[in-house]
């Protein structure tokens, strides 16, 4: 049976096809629908993890146990799970292990672009990169194979162009792999140094017999066609370059690491100029190089950013630079932004009001630092909210600053790394608040259930982590729970524990607008009295997409359609110029 | 055949990904190699979405290029703009009504552009102009604007006859919501292009 399933849609599938007994993952763009998917085959035990760390720990576990596993995560997630990856790389994998990361050129989603590629050489594991759903899926059932056979973890590299494509897929059956069963074998699963260097050496003649295997592996292939030019590729970018050159011999690369040694020789010796197209770093192009061999890569190709079709021919002469039409009207951009209701919004007209520092951290929320509200000052990576404000605090007292400083914090962000950073300021003498914006869910990833929540993934009944007792149990003396549409309240309360001169903490709590059971409830939606709406823009000012500003009437206007009635404008204005309709 | 390529633009929220699953899939049931591609996650919130279909006998890049898109449908005035660079000087634009202001011009801080329609217009010969707001609206549920929009669009691309659609319909949305679905379909496909 064929179907059209997204590169996410087809890892999930294939995992499901290979026999995985358990899954894995923190949320995280662009690789969150693998595990949502992987949740729907019943046969298999689908987990959201805290973070990417505990995620793969959980993985390997399982692993230990004699069955096969699978943990997903984004590129970035990788750097939270790095030292568990290397550590598993020593001990191999007795039950089928796949790490799956999601790569996101053009930081679509993301902080930054980096290329996981180099991970796969710097834990000497082998990384498996798809090029289509179909190949997404076939590389997680081989991804499996080379894992039990050459006893190591093996990394699956997507990108957000595989994960969020959609193509058509052969569809198989579920292989009924048994579960080896748990021994004890502390020389292989207890890494002590002692154990560590004999493992240390396994690695690498496990290293030599998978080049051999790149060498053989029928996924790394050559198309002869003209051999005036050859391209050496691999993932997404074989699609585009076989579009803009559709005649050239082509070597396409799907085991990237270790690469195909004698496979590239061989190519090289039988056309005339290589160029290697790649997305981001020079990676096949600086190993291919160390080979001896001459190729013309990054000269041509940028490094940053994603590539395209377009981008390919251009570079590599096939067309001339596209003069784009003379419009004379322009699109106005749009930039994403807080929802209307959002129940973070007052918090931020809070931190802007009070003329806060404030460090923000990942997530919807890190919209707060867009104009009008201008609430964010820094956004480092997951959990460090709290852990910068432990030291920017430090750093303004040394240079006798008086400001003040909030470190603000999705709850999901909390659980994944901001419990550690708090530890941390308590034991520390940290005197800064924290302010927990609790929308129990996690939201921005398309509202994956937390341990907050009280769900699992699976959809069955968990128990629900308390922040307010966890961060009293911790040593906070100073806990205060607000609801976020009280503007007054929050206002106040930020202003009073940011000025005091000890820890606190504020959990500022309101469910997610969108949530199914927020979007069922009966509201009174607002509208403007323009007999009375002086035009002093105060309501504009909290950033609700329902409300815009007639500037030739000077006038505020409440759309209907998207009020969701929180009353924040009601309540920031002065002129009881804002009514129920 | 050449590859035909399709774009779908609109904001966050207007039902663009249903819409263009159900164009892969019809084309997937008329027997096409196909692929479509999007990205979900900032643009969630608000932002503009822009999905890109390509099908034919052998597909490679989910991704179209500048001057390469045969068909264009925009859910939002602005998208049509913000997209015409990717349509062939031929090629068809379907702009949809709809106004959604962008946050910088809700804000006060933009202006909204002045007749994107009619810039389109002056580019673009082959552009149609659809109000599915009110069609939609007169079945009774906004949200089937964009199978409104997907009816009209059908016509104009030739390759997948109409009954692939209809199985598309039938087999990918839910029972309770495919009568109404199915009559914005139809109201779309035999709207007249203007």
């Amino acid at each position: 049976m064929k179907e059209l399933l997204s590169g996410n849609e087809a890892v999930a599938r294939g995992a499901f096809e290979a026999g995985v007994y358990f899954a894995s993952a923190y949320p995280g763009t662009p690789s969150t629908e693998i595990l949502e998917n992987m949740a729907k085959y019943r046969e298999v035990h689908s987990q959201w993890s805290v973070n990417e760390k505990t995620a793969l720990e959980t993985a390997i576990g399982a692993s230990f146990g004699g069955m096969r596993a699978i943990v997903t995560m984004k590129h970035v997630g990788l750097n939270v799970a790095a030292d568990p990856l290397f550590s598993v790389g020593y001990i191999g994998a007795k039950g089928g292990l796949v790490i799956v990361t999601a790569d996101d050129p053009g930081m679509h989603s993301s902080q930054n672009e980096q290329d996981n590629r180099n991970y796969a050489r710097a834990a000497k594991v082998p990384m498996l990169e798809p090029s289509d759903s179909q190949e997404a899926k076939d590389f997680t059932k081989i991804a499996f194979t080379i894992s039990e056979e050459f006893d190591t973890p093996v990394i699956l590299r997507l990108t957000t162009r595989i994960s969020h494509s959609k193509s058509v897929v052969q569809l198989g059956d579920r292989e009924i792999v048994p579960i080896k069963g748990y021994e004890k074998d502390i020389k292989k699963n207890l890494i002590l140094p002692a154990h560590a260097r004999l493992l240390h050496k396994k690695v690498e003649e496990r290293f030599g017999k998978l080049k051999e295997l790149s060498n053989d592996f029928k996924y790394n292939f050559i198309e002869y066609k003209d051999k005036k030019v050859g391209i050496i590729t691999s993932g997404i970018s074989y699609q585009y370059a076989k579009e803009a050159m559709p005649d050239a011999s082509f070597l396409k690369i799907s085991l990237t690491w270790p690469l195909p040694e004698e496979l590239i020789r061989e190519f090289a010796k039988n056309v005339q100029v290589i160029y290697v197209v790649e997305e981001n770093d020079p990676f096949l192009e600086t190993e291919i190089k160390a080979m001896g061999i001459d190729v013309v890569g990054k000269e041509l190709i940028p490094e940053v950013g994603e590539l395209n079709p377009y981008i390919v021919k251009v570079s590599l002469g096939v067309i001339k630079p596209y003069t784009p039409k003379q419009v004379e009207v322009k699109a106005t951009p749009r930039p994403p932004a807080l929802c209307p209701g959002c129940p973070h919004t007052s918090v931020f007209y809070a931190i802007n009001k009070n003329k806060l520092i404030a460090t923000g951290d990942i997530g919807c929320y890190t919209l707060g630092a867009l104009p009008p509200l201008n609430a964010m000052d820094t956004c480092v990576d997951m959990g460090a909210s709290i852990t910068n404000a432990i030291g920017l605090e430090y750093a303004l007292k040394k240079a006798g600053d008086n400001r003040k400083i909030v470190a603000v914090i999705g709850d999901s962000t909390f659980y994944h790394s901001g419990i550690t950073g708090l530890i941390d300021m308590i034991y520390n003498g940290a005197k800064g608040t924290v302010i927990i914006l609790d929308n129990s869910i996690t939201a921005m990833t398309g509202h994956q259930d937390n341990p907050g929540t009280g769900k699992t993934l699976m959809g069955d009944e968990a128990p629900k982590v308390d922040i307010e007792n966890l961060v009293r149990g911790l040593g906070v003396k100073n806990v205060r729970v607000i609801d976020t549409y009280n503007l007054e309240e929050v206002i106040k309360t930020v202003k009073e524990e940011s000025e005091r001169d000890e820890l606190s903490v504020i959990i500022a709590r309101r469910p997610c607008m969108l949530l199914p059971d927020m979007k069922k409830k009966k509201f009174d939606k607002y509208e403007v009295d323009e007999t009375k709406c002086t035009g002093c823009q105060m309501c504009v000012k909290i950033g609700c997409p329902a409300i815009s500003f007639d500037k030739n009437k000077k006038k505020a206007n409440i759309n209907y359609d998207l009020c969701v009635g929180c009353s924040l404008c009601f309540q920031v204005c002065k002129f009881n110029a804002i009514k129920k309709v | 055949m050449e590859n035909k390529r399709i774009i779908i633009a609109g904001v966050g929220g207007q039902g663009i990904l249903l819409a263009s699953d159900l164009l892969s899939d019809a084309a997937m049931r008329a027997g096409f190699d196909v692929k479509k591609s999007e990205v979900h996650g900032m643009s969630q919130r608000g932002g503009d979405v822009v999905s890109h279909i390509v099908f034919g006998e052998k597909v490679y890049s989910p991704l179209i290029s500048y001057n390469e898109a045969d068909v264009i449908l925009a859910f939002e005035q602005i998208e049509s703009l913000r997209n015409i660079d990717f349509l062939k000087d031929d090629g068809v634009m379907i702009i949809n009504t709809t106004k959604i202001l962008p946050l910088p011009v809700a804000a006060g801080l933009m202006d909204y552009p002045e007749d994107p329609i009619g810039e389109v217009k002056k580019f673009i010969k082959k552009t149609y102009v659809v109000d599915a707001e009110k069609i939609a609206k007169e079945l009774g549920n906004i949200k089937v604007m964009n199978v409104v929009l997907l009816g009209f669009l059908s016509k104009n691309i030739k390759e997948i006859e109409k009954k692939y659609w209809d199985e598309s319909l039938k087999e990918r949305l839910p029972e309770k919501v495919f009568e109404i679905n199915f009559k914005a379909f139809n109201r779309g496909y035999n709207l007249e292009e203007k």
